[in-house]
């Protein structure tokens, strides 16, 4: 075999990776930097991070309207990629700043968090930028260890345990079937470059191809998988509720926006020929998802649990902006995601707050009496439960009414009143929160926690990501728009 | 197309029939006779001091973990070597990017104390 290393050179582009590269060192210095400084306090790290997601942001967004490949077209760097980059350095940042708190008060204040998150978004970058079936292979695998690692991350809490061990041993399982569908997809075309799969999906036969059939709906698993879509859902709601709550945060944003990236690439870029076949597949699975995880959340107390199936329902609805497929749909799903990663993990912060030492994970009657003991607050935590249950002037509502357009305008009528049904049905319990802040006396000792500076800043930033895209869609809209022009 | 694995199905075939067919046969027709030393588990000859199953230290599964990780070096830098005169500069630079990174994280099992065994 010849090797030419001139022509290798040329390939490699490192400014496609620099906002992965910067992270990478930086979660390598980090490393180190925990294990030299001898300082109890974690928090320092906390900041050093999130100076490197913001310089990596910077680095990111100046591409924006360029593509460029790199790596012999394994990597690139598009608008698509790079508005996804900014919904994982945004929820890497966001639970960076809500972590600190939370860990100090839990006493697993380990270092070694703020580098594994770092290397989890770098995972999430590649994936999203991946052009090739090993790259995004390779996104996924440092995504998914990570977050093994991160939801277990508590290692004295027996619960927290559980779900790292939960997460592992299926999260491995779905990475299986994953990879047999790119094994399957390469014995077909011969390649893993995924636009000459694209450019031979038609000439072996499309679906008419049982063997391409087979592989797409394979890989399609893994990923469905990883957005914790119905029936691949079981998952969810014990790892989220066992994970430290910022870790819950982070995992519900960003590998879920993750899976949809790639989920995205893959069908809309190689598989366009055989949408008959994946859309009514994912039109039954986004109303099973949307009403599997929404009926189930109507029945929880416990908080952390019913904002994990409430993110099974949220996937569902993304699906419905999948299924139909239109540019207003797949546009949904960016402008959505983006909005869900604000307003979920202000969420999460606000249980972060709530959650006592020892029994992190609050039920709702918690919330008793916030209303008047902690009114800014519960006037924050009413504006993410109002985004989730989609209603206007929010991002949430804005979201999901472009989501469901997408499906009116493929035709998908029926699709887009279980969708609204379903949406109807979850304001229930996420006014329940509300009406038990203002409605229902707290309990007459009332615990004066302490809300600390980066916690106050991350609620005012995912209050402000939750509210003025409602107000003014077209600040995001505009982006997502332009991403999804070029797949 | 087919024809051409008939060979190893006839392999296949041939292994199975001679590996049931020892077994078997020498129930069959074999002499039994049973000791106490015949039944115990084949230890490499040696007679078995107690239950395989007893709980040892964690610090053999750290150990164990290390040698994998440093172990997939050596797996790396082998074809690397092979092929250094052609990759020239570019492999270099490459393979020493490689174990900077390997680097740093030994550097930290180093510090955070996983390599004293006491």
């Amino acid at each position: 075999m010849d090797i030419n290393v001139a022509q290798l050179f040329q390939t490699i582009n490192l400014n496609v990776i620099m906002p992965e590269v910067i992270l990478s060192v930086l979660g390598m210095a980090l490393l180190l930097v925990n294990v030299f400084v001898p300082s109890k306090s974690k928090g320092y790290l906390a900041w050093l991070s999130l100076i490197g997601i913001i310089g990596a942001g910077f680095v990111a967004v100046t591409g924006w309207g360029t593509t460029v490949s790199s790596f012999n077209d394994s990597v690139v760097q598009d608008n698509f990629a790079i508005f996804f980059k900014m919904i994982f350095l945004l929820a890497a940042g966001l639970a960076v700043l809500i972590s600190d708190q939370y860990m100090s008060r839990e006493d697993c204040n380990h270092g070694e968090l703020y580098p594994i998150i770092l290397f989890t978004t770098v995972g999430m970058m590649l994936m999203a930028a991946a052009t090739d079936l090993m790259t995004i292979f390779l996104g996924l695998e440092l995504m998914s260890i990570s977050l093994y690692v991160l939801a277990g991350f508590n290692r004295d809490s027996i619960k927290s345990n559980e779900a790292g061990m939960k997460y592992f041993l299926l999260g491995a399982f779905s990475t299986g079937f994953l990879l047999y569908g790119m094994a399957l997809i390469y014995g077909v075309t011969g390649t893993t470059r995924i636009a000459k799969i694209a450019s031979l999906v038609v000439q072996v036969g499309g679906a008419g191809n049982t063997m391409l059939l087979i592989g797409m709906f394979l890989m399609l698993t893994g990923f469905l998988f990883k957005i914790a879509a119905a029936p691949f859902h079981m998952w969810t709601p014990d790892v989220y509720e066992g994970a430290p709550t910022p870790m819950t945060a982070f995992m519900s944003a960003g590998p879920k926006a993750a899976g949809f990236a790639t989920m995205l690439r893959l069908l809309l870029v190689v598989f366009p020929a055989m949408k008959a076949e994946w859309s009514d597949l994912l039109w039954i699975l986004a109303v099973l998802t949307m009403t599997v995880g929404n009926f189930t959340a109507l029945r929880q107390d416990n908080i952390k649990r019913m904002l994990a199936y409430s993110s099974i329902a949220h996937a569902g609805y993304c699906l419905v902006g999948f299924a139909s497929g239109t540019a207003t749909g797949t546009s949904g799903i960016l402008f959505y995601m983006l909005s869900y990663t604000f307003m979920n993990i202000g969420a999460f912060a606000v249980i972060v707050l709530i959650g006592k030492k020892g029994e992190p994970n609050g039920t709702v009657m918690d919330y008793a009496g916030l209303g008047h003991k902690r009114p800014l607050l519960a006037l924050a935590m009413t504006v993410f439960m109002f985004s989730l249950a989609g209603m206007p002037p929010t991002a949430g509502f804005i979201g999901k009414f472009y989501l469901f357009s997408g499906a009116v305008e493929a035709g998908y009528i029926w699709l887009a009143i279980i969708g609204v049904l379903n949406s109807a049905a979850s304001v229930y319990y996420y006014l329940r929160v509300i009406v038990f802040m203002y409605f229902k006396p707290g309990e007459e000792e009332f615990d004066w926690f302490t809300i600390s500076a980066p916690v106050a800043l991350a609620l005012v930033v995912s209050a402000a990501g939750s509210l003025i895209p409602g107000v003014i869609p077209s600040l995001l809209l505009q982006f997502a728009q332009q991403a999804v022009k070029l797949i | 197309m087919l024809g051409t694995y008939l060979p190893i199905m006839l392999l296949i075939l041939v292994s199975l029939a001679f590996g049931l067919g020892s077994v078997v046969f020498s129930s069959l027709i074999g002499q039994k006779k049973f000791s106490k030393v015949k039944m115990a588990p084949y230890e490499c000859g040696c007679e078995p001091i107690g239950t395989a199953r007893e709980r040892f230290p964690i610090k053999f599964y750290l150990i164990a973990m290390l040698f994998i990780l440093f172990d997939i070096e050596a797996v790396f830098l082998y074809p690397w070597a092979i092929l250094y005169k052609k990759l020239g500069v570019f492999g270099l630079v490459e393979m020493g990017l490689f174990v900077v990174i390997l680097f740093v994280g030994y550097i930290y099992v180093w510090k955070k104390g996983a390599l004293e065994w006491e």
